[in-house]
């Protein structure tokens, strides 16, 4: 029973929370994304892993924005707000203040998230709002039918580049730690292990969780992401990061990442695999370094969690002014407030 | 000496001088005082848009404006008839404003060649006989104070400083008023700084000395009581009104208060008052743009918080797809459009009537919100917490239009208890009996058939999990939907949930004469200067009639039958016939309009000789 209950006399009827199942999360209605589109196997993951978390039902809530992810509110049987194009974080942050024992989560793409939703989104990283925020990037806007997304990679042709891309894309990873969040990952939809691994971490967050999911279009950009997928490709081409463990990849575990001042650099390992960089997940340059891999065609793409560090949240930090100040000073007299300081009295 | 005394029914006194000399702060304390000593008073600082513009210039006056009187004072005046100028520039742009034969009081220590240059003056006003017509006070306060203050070891630089104290007390003298009540503020104000408190005390009071024992001044005004009911009163300006009227409802709706705001002119002071009541569990979240404002709104209401937003008409515009959206979700929402003159950036600092048409239609699709109007800046606590009452019976979000004439104005308010407001209570869905006992028959758009409005479930009901958002949905299930007959259905089902809050509207009544010639229709900021010409023509003799709209969307029940019973319907506005345009249009009758668009409040004067034209039948 939330605070806010409480004050309006509600009675719960709650599931108890130790009996919640995967299928109370699904909804009746039929899941309308493509078949080999990604999100189905987020969408999956995420009926698996809310049962586990030891929150009752009623008080997770999914926002979303507009786009092809931003349907996933539709098919959770939580509470669900699929608002507009750009705004799921604002809409989310006023969710979390007007009831922080509120568990919320955000559905959103590289278009909205990145785009329309740029703003939003690095204010509520910045404010470290307790709200996670899964990014479905396909590097594409799919539901507006195949224009280039802030994450388009150089050179792609699509509807609205015929020519190609000119701009650079964004590194959501760079983006998130550039903006001060409090927790960063990258995960993929076609690796189940990695997903609920970094799904899970995501939850047990306080503050912002941002996660980015290389998630498949299988109509616009089938396929971009197969090097990182496909069993011939995935040793070479990706690293998993872990905290506390060397950067260490490739096939035959001959490869691993270390430093050259800043900046990454992959070194052979085959004849001396001793002192090596372990990663630090509590360091936020060194998340910064090696996020940054992903512009670089020689170097692995890395995934895993980049940071996980505590700090206080927003809707923390705003509802213990509020307390503060009424434990100390008592709640506040409405009265007293309308009359003011500098009032007088006729008779 | 022997000083004589006149007395007068209201008197309008402008304090004015350089940015940085203390016109707002005296100006407040002479407002408060008239409102103490009985007086009605209406008030309206003038500042430039600068924060701090270059010293001495034109662009560099900051004015405070006290209208007062013995009987009810509706406007800030028309005319100024007593003008205090602090310095050269202060005179000669208030110079135009000032009633024939005006008192002005001059400080001649403003005057100097450099002031007299940046006041683009060839030679110094108050020794060329130019001010010949007015009743002209020149005096040297800062020598005058530096004598006064010659032990407290001050700098000449500070010194200069207490002069805004000084002529208020030669105010206070003027209008043989006590200074306990400005000198109780200095106590509170200067307690930690004993030597501002104690020069700032001393110059009331020798402004005071200076009228009572000095030879210039021969005779003193006495305004005498208004008739106020019995009561607490205190002087405030609209945008306080606002966020108090936001907490009041928060209160008697049980509901924590949400503002999601941006900074914006002249707007801002809302979000001011309300980031300082965390003591009053006020949510605040000073948002990154002024679409997050009213989505993060958007998401509190969700969750169940009474929530608002407030802004100015550029923000206004950026919140526009947003409003679509609360539409949609059926929340409510109380979105406060403090008008400024526009387009674009427009006069940031200056009042407009524009916006009453993009706050009805200004949204893509058919997506009615209802629409108030503050008439006042005491109205602004009234409007805002009616608003509130419908949002949340109606599940709506509504507009609240006020401007920057109402938000930095002021006027003495007779403050309400908190008991005597009507309390409201939010209709959930786990208050209605059947979905309480079986949550699975509620769905997100069942509607209560007397108001339309929909039941609200909040995240934390276990239940009632549902999932909506701005999509067209079914009716009843809200599940999506683009079945064109349920589109035309629902559409017309928000359309007719609007008009239904015309139920719960007072009647207006009408003003004057009840059927004939000439009706006057006004709303918003406008309703004081209307209401003085009203009264003056009316008391000359003249048939007249008049209603005020506070509500603009839907119109109160019974607005066509008394335009029916109306020859001539005439719309004054602080815009190009907005009100006229929606008057025509919904009643088919020609409406004539009188249309200020000066970035200024309308005058007592202006509508005056407009209904005269009028009134003899001539073409405005």
């Amino acid at each position: 029973m939330t605070t806010l209950q409480k004050d309006l006399g509600v009675m719960p009827r709650s599931i108890p929370v130790s009996e919640l199942t995967p299928k109370d999360f699904k909804t009746p209605i039929d899941v309308r994304w493509c078949s080999g589109c990604g999100s189905y196997s987020i969408l999956s993951h995420i009926q698996r892993l809310f049962p586990t978390l030891g929150i009752p039902k009623e008080n997770y809530v999914f926002v979303s924005g507009i786009g092809c992810s931003s349907r996933f509110p539709y098919y959770m049987d939580v509470y669900g707000f699929h608002s507009l194009h750009g705004r799921a974080l604002p809409v989310a942050s006023g969710m979390k203040i007007a009831n922080p024992e509120l568990s919320v989560w955000v559905a959103t793409g590289d278009g909205d998230g990145m785009a329309i939703g740029g703003k939003g989104l690095i204010h509520a990283i910045r404010r470290n709002m307790d709200i996670k925020v899964l990014m479905f990037n396909n590097e594409i806007y799919s539901l507006t039918k195949g224009q280039a997304s802030p994450t388009s990679p150089t050179g792609l042709k699509t509807k609205s580049t015929p020519f190609g891309v000119i701009e650079r894309p964004f590194n959501p990873v760079q983006l998130a730690l550039g903006s001060g969040a409090t927790f960063v990952a990258r995960t993929m939809d076609r690796d189940p292990k990695h997903l609920a691994y970094i799904l899970q971490r995501a939850a047990h967050h306080k503050g912002i969780a941002f996660v980015e999911v290389y998630t498949n279009c299988a109509v616009y950009t089938d396929g971009i992401f197969q090097t990182f997928t496909d069993k011939q490709t995935k040793d070479e081409s990706t690293i998993f990061i872990e905290d506390n463990k060397p950067m260490i990849y490739g096939k035959n575990k001959d490869k691993a990442i270390t430093l050259n001042g800043l900046s990454p650099q992959s070194i052979d390992i085959s004849n001396d695999g001793e002192n090596l960089l372990k990663y630090n997940e509590k360091d936020p340059m060194l998340a910064y370094s090696i996020g940054g891999m992903s512009f670089d065609e020689d170097l692995p793409r890395p995934f895993g969690v980049f940071l996980d560090i505590e700090r206080s949240t927003y809707d923390e930090g705003l509802h213990s002014q509020i307390n503060n100040i009424i434990s100390e000073k008592g709640e506040g007299d409405v009265d007293t407030l309308l009359r003011g300081d500098d009032y007088w009295e006729i008779n | 000496m022997e000083k004589h005394f006149e007395v007068v029914d209201d008197v309008t006194v402008r304090f004015a001088g350089d940015s940085g000399d203390g016109m707002q702060i005296v100006g407040t304390q002479f407002s408060n005082s008239a409102g103490a000593a009985g007086n009605d008073v209406n008030t309206f600082p003038d500042y430039p848009s600068e924060i701090r513009a270059p010293e001495g210039t034109l662009y560099g006056v900051s004015a405070y404006q006290v209208h007062f009187g013995s009987k009810t004072v509706n406007t800030i005046g028309d005319k100024i008839d007593v003008l205090f100028a602090m310095n050269a520039a202060s005179l000669k742009v208030n110079l135009k404003n000032l009633n024939e034969g005006s008192i002005i009081v001059a400080n001649s220590a403003g005057f100097n060649d450099k002031d007299l240059k940046l006041a683009e003056y060839d030679s110094n006003p108050l020794e060329d006989g130019s001010l010949a017509e007015y009743e002209l006070y020149s005096i040297d306060i800062p020598s005058i104070m530096k004598d006064e203050l010659q032990d407290l070891n001050m700098t000449l630089k500070h010194i200069d400083r207490t002069k805004n104290f000084f002529a208020l007390g030669l105010a206070y003298w003027l209008f043989d008023r006590p200074m306990e009540f400005t000198i109780s503020w200095l106590k509170k104000k200067f307690g930690k700084n004993p030597i501002s408190l104690e020069s700032n005390i001393r110059a009331l009071h020798r402004g005071y000395r200076y009228g009572l024992e000095g030879e210039q001044f021969k005779r003193y005004f006495k305004v005498p009581k208004a008739d106020l009911a019995p009561g607490i009163y205190r002087n405030i300006t609209g945008n306080e009104a606002t966020a108090l009227g936001l907490v009041a409802a928060s209160k008697n709706c049980g509901l924590p208060l949400y503002l999601g705001s941006y900074p914006i002119t002249p707007a801002t002071e809302i979000l001011h008052y309300l980031s300082g009541y965390r003591q009053y569990n006020v949510r605040v979240l000073q948002a990154e743009d002024e679409i997050a404002g009213i989505t993060s709104a958007i998401g509190a209401s969700y969750a169940g918080n009474l929530a608002a937003t407030s802004t100015s008409g550029p923000g206004f515009a950026l919140k526009v797809e947003a409003m679509g959206l609360a539409v949609m979700m059926e929340l409510p929402l109380v979105i406060i459009d403090v008008q400024r003159a526009g387009p674009s950036t427009g006069m940031p600092t200056k009042p407009e009537q524009g916006d009453l048409l993009m706050a009805i239609y200004g949204r893509h699709g058919e997506s009615p919100i209802p629409v108030f109007a503050a008439k006042s800046p005491a109205d602004c606590f009234d409007i805002t917490y009616e608003a509130a009452q419908i949002a949340i019976k109606y599940m709506t979000p509504v507009i609240v239009l006020t401007d920057g004439y109402l938000a930095q104005g002021t006027e003495p308010w007779k403050v309400p208890q908190l008991k005597d407001l009507p309390l409201f209570k939010p209709q959930f869905a786990n208050s209605i009996p059947e979905f309480a006992e079986n949550p699975e028959s509620y769905k997100p758009y069942i509607r209560n058939p007397e108001t339309l409005a929909r039941y609200w479930a909040i995240p934390g009901m276990p239940g009632f999990e549902n999932q909506i958002g701005g999509l067209e949905k079914q009716d009843g299930t809200g599940v999506v939907s683009q079945d064109p007959m349920n589109h035309q259905k629902i559409v017309e089902l928000r359309a007719q949930k609007v008009e239904n809050i015309a139920k719960d509207l007072p009647l207006l009544e009408i003003e004057g004469e009840q059927e004939g010639d000439l009706l006057i229709i006004g709303w918003g900021s406008t309703y004081g200067a209307i209401k003085v010409a009203f009264n003056r023509l009316r008391n000359l003799g003249h048939k007249l009639s008049f209603v005020h709209l506070r509500y603009l969307n839907p119109f109160p029940a019974n607005l066509e039958e008394i335009i029916s019973k109306f020859d001539r319907v005439f719309v004054p506005e602080m815009n190009l016939g907005q009100l006229q345009f929606l008057l025509q249009g919904k009643f088919l009758k020609p409406v004539i309009g009188y249309h200020k668009i000066q970035g200024k409040p309308m005058s007592a004067i202006e509508v005056e000789n407009a209904l005269l034209k009028l009134l003899n039948n001539e073409e405005l």
